[in-house]
């Protein structure tokens, strides 16, 4: 069984079919890139996996349970957990401050635990602390630890973000356009972050446009185009594809207008 | 660090010896400076609720709705049930944090300009509720002669003592203790795990809810309590006032609320305090200009806005303000 299946997913935004009858599967332990052009939905596939929007149709199964009805910090729970395509931290906080937060579906203390600072509130949090400073040590961001996000480097930003998404020991994690705005080296060091991340059993979901990270990341390749799947397979099958050519390029008689 | 940390703690408890020995000392036969502490104490704790809603990131101009609740909630029942005022005063505070949240729950969706708008409008209906049920509430001609507090007594021992004519130094405690619950209150919640829960919904609540948090329920959480909290400030004053009018808590009043806030530095849990203080303590003192509060109020908004965006208590803690000064909006950003 597939960890996630993706069944005739469609979203309509008004008039316009943003996606369109999408089936995918996902499987435990691999990388899975999304790509497309531009406008092609990548975006709002990630918003109806994570229930940020609902879909006009269809359904989306993770570890044989249907999440479309689920609110987003219910799927979060279940296990799926993104990264936004603009940088989206708590920018007035550390980056300590950050990752600590992020442990939030890991809290054993209630409410009222926190409120009069119970003996499992005090573990949790030390716990978190612990759990937060050998993450932020993995993604070689503990030199910033105490540093307020909004003075971070934008790489670094980048890079807590993924440490976010890995505080909350995620099943499925989703990257939204995780390499944009790096630089070749920074991009390779990503790269091999990333793949860090699955073989420590995580599984991963990524939308890019970086075609050189992309072919070097991936698994498995899922081209959309206007909200259609047009191919599946493994990178090297992908670059021959002619309708993924297609896609990106157009064809020939549309070049010479 | 740890210096400072010290010499802060002498501040404050020098403050707490002044408000809570010194002063009530040096008065406690001038029922006038009392009043105007006392006044100034209430205040203090019905902006310390709107504090809370700033804290997740929303600009709450509906505080008076509530404290008028919790007052209208106090006057009713002692008047018509003959509650004790002590069953009252937490009553009130249950009541306004009741219909705090179920106004709360449609509402607390909208951000920014639109959540303040509303709430602006929230003060205007509860006046204009209270002004149209007059069997319940006697319309504008208000609910006058509330009695004062009588004894709080369990099982024949007198916990409180009942209220006794003329002596002010009673509603002075009363108010300093609901005061110093309320900061104590506020303050375990701010450096609790639900504190910095508070903060994140308001820097990023797309975040919060990707990471799992139930923004949602927090979010109903902070305005719960600052309903509780404006509640039983209202219900506090009714009964130091003795009566209660549609329009005693104006659209105005709410106003003030924010702009206490304000004055004293959103980043900081004493700012509504001493922007309470300051405000009340500084127009008692110059009575002449007292009808011209709201220009004066408004002049210096504006002027704080611009030159002093994080409130009087960012001049003491300079350290802190220039590592935060690169802040684009200050705080009202929603």
């Amino acid at each position: 069984m597939a960890l996630l299946e993706v069944r005739d997913l469609t979203k309509h935004f008004g008039g316009l079919a943003a996606v369109e009858g999408l089936d995918f599967d996902v499987h435990e332990g691999e990388i899975l890139a999304l790509i497309g052009p531009n406008g092609a939905g990548k975006s709002t596939v990630f918003n109806l996996i994570t229930s940020y929007l609902k879909p006009t149709r269809g359904s989306i199964t993770f570890l044989g349970k249907n999440m479309t009805r689920l609110s987003m910090h219910e799927v979060a729970r279940e296990g799926i957990v993104r990264t936004f395509q603009e940088t989206n931290l708590f920018k007035e906080m550390t980056s300590m401050q950050n990752v600590i937060l992020a442990h939030h579906l890991r809290c054993l203390a209630s409410d009222w635990g926190h409120f009069f600072n119970s003996r499992r509130a005090r573990k949790d949090e030390a716990e978190f602390r612990d759990s937060a400073s050998a993450i932020l040590d993995y993604l070689g961001l503990s030199p910033y630890r105490d540093e307020l996000v909004r003075n971070l480097p934008h790489g670094h930003q980048r890079a807590l973000e993924v440490a976010l998404g890995m505080a909350t020991h995620p099943k499925l994690l989703l990257l939204d356009e995780p390499f944009t705005g790096m630089n070749p080296e920074e991009t390779d060091s990503a790269i091999e972050m990333v793949k860090g991340i699955r073989n420590r059993g995580v599984t991963i979901i990524l939308v890019e446009h970086d075609m050189r990270a992309v072919m070097g990341i991936s698994d498995r390749i899922v081209v959309i185009s206007f909200g259609k799947k047009i191919a599946e397979g493994e990178p090297k099958e992908i670059q021959h594809n002619d309708a993924v050519i297609e896609a990106y390029l157009g064809k020939e008689e549309e070049e010479e207008v | 660090m740890k210096q400072s940390r010290f010499s802060r703690i002498f501040v404050l408890i020098g403050f707490a010896v002044l408000y809570l020995v010194a002063f009530p000392l040096y008065f406690r036969n001038s029922n006038y400076h009392l009043g105007v502490v006392i006044t100034a104490s209430i205040l203090s704790c019905i902006s310390l609720g709107v504090w809370l809603t700033f804290n997740i990131g929303r600009i709450n101009i509906g505080q008076g709705a509530f404290a008028a609740i919790g007052g209208y909630t106090t006057a009713i029942l002692t008047m018509k049930l003959g509650v004790s005022f002590w069953l009252c005063l937490p009553l009130s505070g249950i009541m306004a944090a009741f219909i705090g949240l179920l106004i709360g729950i449609p509402i607390l969706r909208l951000k920014g300009v639109y959540f303040a708008m509303i709430t602006l409008c929230l003060t205007e209906a509860v006046t204009l509720v209270f002004l149209n049920t007059e069997k319940l509430t006697q319309g504008a001609s208000g609910i006058m002669n509330i009695p004062r507090p009588g004894a709080l007594a369990f099982g024949g021992i007198t916990i409180i003592p009942a209220y006794q004519a003329g002596h002010y130094l009673y509603f002075y405690y009363l108010a300093a203790f609901l005061l110093l619950l309320v900061l104590i209150g506020l303050w375990r919640l701010n450096v609790s795990r639900i504190g910095w829960i508070f903060r994140a919904l308001r820097q990023s609540d797309t975040l919060a809810l990707s990471l799992g948090i139930d923004v949602v329920k927090y979010r109903l959480i902070a305005y719960g309590i600052c309903c509780f909290i404006g509640g039983m400030g209202g219900s506090l004053f009714t009964v130091s006032m003795q009566n209660i009018f549609p329009t005693s808590f104006r659209v105005t009043d709410s106003m003030y609320f924010m702009f206490y806030c304000f004055l004293g530095g959103l980043d900081y849990l004493l700012g509504p305090v001493v922007g309470a203080f300051l405000l009340t303590g500084s127009f008692e003192a110059l009575r002449v200009v007292q009808k011209y509060q709201e220009g004066i109020y408004a002049c210096l908004m504006i002027a704080l806005m611009l030159w002093l965006p994080n409130g009087i208590l960012s001049l003491k803690f300079r350290e802190r303000v220039s590592q935060n000064q690169m802040k684009p909006e200050g705080k009202e950003k929603g």
